[in-house]
């Protein structure tokens, strides 16, 4: 580096901790060496983050939320998520990239999630980082829920009435909470212009600072790894992990890999296939939103219907109060539960690698029923249906609810002291 | 000499008051932004009566009108299709209507003020799609042989029947609701406001 430029840079760090905080993240932030595939997903989902972001700026200057109808009897705000698509010189590509860009971000953030749950990322010290991303999901899901309603199509509509209408089974403040939400009787202009500032501003600013402390929390506990073995415990005679390599350059470069082949896929859905088989993309979408007329079927988007499963298969009132209710409560108790893994987890190990076969069963049972249950949320119910929805979620919060003794009944394999690496 | 031989008393109670008040000021701030967030005038006004001219809807046909931004449906039911209550009574949840979900002049067996004509919000009260209209008999339907005409909420599977009354074990709690109507003359209906009789 030129004297000049060093100088420059010594009277920034004088007034900023810029060299010091590049050093603690990046440069000297030591990361296991034997991270595998399964890390691409954390920087994948900041990446999809900053994509969801530009194209959301861009899409905001030729976006109107507003629910009115126009000359042509068309909704004002489907009107101009159409004229974005055919007169705004690239819009369509924008448009694209932003509606492909949400399906990924949840494709994304499941796998990062599922990384979490088989190598123990969760376990002491990192329960803090754990309950963060518990949060960035549920705000990621408030996120894409708002959005989804701002086309203002026919499934933007009805799911939203569908959903919002969840807020009044909560007894005695529900059906006021519900009002509040929507700003009207009905969903309408009032909800659409609220859940648009939301989702342009609230949410994503909760969204920025909920990231930026999983990292916090994360870079002071350090990585975990496939292993599960923690690397701060050896340490060489200057006191890096032994285990341990630089972040930038070595994963910096490595997640560059990842990107590459993550543009690869996102690409060929948003150039070849932007609906998405009609899961990206609903087709009833395509059809403005019409307040008397309800589609004949109406699902969420596919990232929503595990749990939107779970809420269907309640049919049973108790205590009292309505099935819709404690439909609510176990929908909402499945994504809060996640929250409570570090403690439900009692295995002396945390990575599969050395955990036992019962663990291993549990989550392959546990995996399916996830699959299942979101399979089922695109259909419409029957008693079949809705038999296996139920089996299915008793099995899911089985896994969570089970946990502190299968875990500790299981038989473990001794864990190395440093990390595997070929 | 120790922190808390230095410390002054009378102040701490004088910032525990402050915090205090600037507790319950930040509170009081906020109410005007929860209160931006409820209905609006403008939202409160749309909630007017509307008239609907009746003369038109033979004997088996159904129209909708808007009342509050919500679809509200009048039938005119044909004999067979009031017929149809006497079999639907036992497979119904509230076949009287005690819930309220309709003014006193509608609790009855057939759920209106004049029998053929029937004014319903057409609203599930499950999670509020609007069902949709199943008014063949039978197989024709597609939802069993036995099956007397009524309602079906595509999105959760409720059952109703043509006076909006909700099968047994169905995911929608109550019947369909019905608004306050009056009749104007003998073709023309005032959906939103009770008559003053």
């Amino acid at each position: 580096m030129t004297t000049k430029s060093q100088a420059l840079l010594n009277w920034v760090d004088e007034r900023f901790p810029l060299t010091s905080t590049w050093k603690a993240h990046l440069s000297e932030y030591y990361a296991p060496k034997n991270f595998n595939f399964w890390y691409f997903f954390g920087s994948l989902a900041l990446l999809v983050l900053v994509l969801q972001i530009i194209t959301g700026i861009f899409l905001v200057m030729h976006y109107k939320p507003d629910a009115s109808l126009n000359a042509a009897g068309v909704p004002v705000a489907f009107a101009s998520v159409e004229y974005i698509m055919r007169e705004v010189p690239g819009g369509w590509l924008i448009r694209y990239l932003h509606s492909t860009g949400a399906s990924a971000f949840f494709i994304v953030v499941y796998l990062h999630m599922f990384r979490g749950l088989i190598y123990g990322s969760y376990r002491k010290p990192r329960e803090l980082i754990w309950i963060f991303g518990t949060l960035i999901f549920l705000a990621l899901m408030a996120e894409a829920f708002m959005g989804y309603l701002l086309p203002w199509g026919q499934m933007s509509y009805w799911g939203a009435q569908v959903i919002v209408n969840l807020f009044s089974a909560i007894p005695i403040i529900g059906p006021d909470l519900s009002l509040v939400i929507r700003g009207d009787f009905v969903i309408g202009d009032a909800t659409l212009n609220r859940f648009f500032s939301f989702h342009v501003i609230a949410v994503p600013l909760v969204l920025i600072g909920l990231v930026l402390a999983h990292i916090v929390a994360l870079h002071e506990v350090g990585s975990n790894n496939p292993d599960g073995v923690e690397i701060k415990k050896k340490k060489d005679a200057t006191g890096k992990p032994l285990d341990g390599i630089p972040f930038h350059p070595y994963y910096t470069v490595k997640d560059i890999v990842g990107v590459v082949v993550f543009l690869f896929f996102f690409s060929v859905v948003v150039f070849f296939m932007p609906e998405g088989g009609g899961y990206f993309l609903e087709y009833n979408n395509f059809i403005p939103a019409n307040p008397m007329v309800t589609p004949p079927h109406i699902a969420p988007v596919w990232y929503f219907t595990p749990f939107y499963s779970i809420l269907r298969a309640v049919t049973y009132p108790l205590f009292g109060l309505d099935a819709k209710f404690w439909g609510v409560v176990a929908m909402g108790a499945s994504v809060v539960i996640i929250a409570f893994l570090p403690w439900l987890d009692r295995s002396p190990v945390k990575s599969i690698r050395y955990k036992g076969p019962v663990f291993k069963i549990a989550l392959v049972i546990f995996v399916i029923c996830f699959f299942i249950l979101g399979y089922l949320g695109v259909l419409a119910p029957t008693p079949g249906r809705t038999l296996v929805s139920q089996i299915c979620s008793v099995l899911y919060f089985a896994f969570f609810l089970l946990m502190p003794w299968y875990s500790k009944l299981d038989k473990v394999k001794p864990v190395p002291e440093r990390v595997t690496f070929k | 000499m120790s922190v808390d031989e230095r410390m002054d008393s009378s102040r701490r109670t004088l910032l525990l008051a402050t915090s205090a008040a600037g507790g319950v000021a930040a509170v009081a701030t906020a109410v005007p932004f929860v209160a931006s967030l409820t209905p609006s005038e403008r939202a409160k006004a749309a909630g007017a009566a509307v008239e609907a001219d009746v003369s038109k809807l033979a004997p088996g046909e159904m129209m909708t009108v808007e009342w509050r931004g919500k679809p509200v449906w009048i039938l005119r039911r044909t004999p067979e299709m009031l017929a149809s209550l006497d079999k639907t009574d036992d497979v119904v949840s509230d076949p009287a209507s005690d819930e309220q979900q309709q003014p006193e002049y509608a609790k009855n067996k057939h759920r209106s003020i004049k029998p053929e004509y029937l004014v319903t919000v057409g609203i599930c009260t499950h999670l509020g799609c609007s069902p949709t209209e199943k008014f063949k008999v039978g197989a024709e339907s597609g939802l069993g042989a036995d099956w007397p005409g009524g309602f079906l909420c595509p999105c959760h599977g409720s059952y109703f029947d043509l006076a909006g009354r909700v099968y047994k074990s169905m995911p929608a709690p109550t019947n369909l609701e019905i608004p306050p109507h009056q009749y104007l003359s003998d073709t023309s209906i005032l959906v939103g406001e009770d008559g003053k009789a």
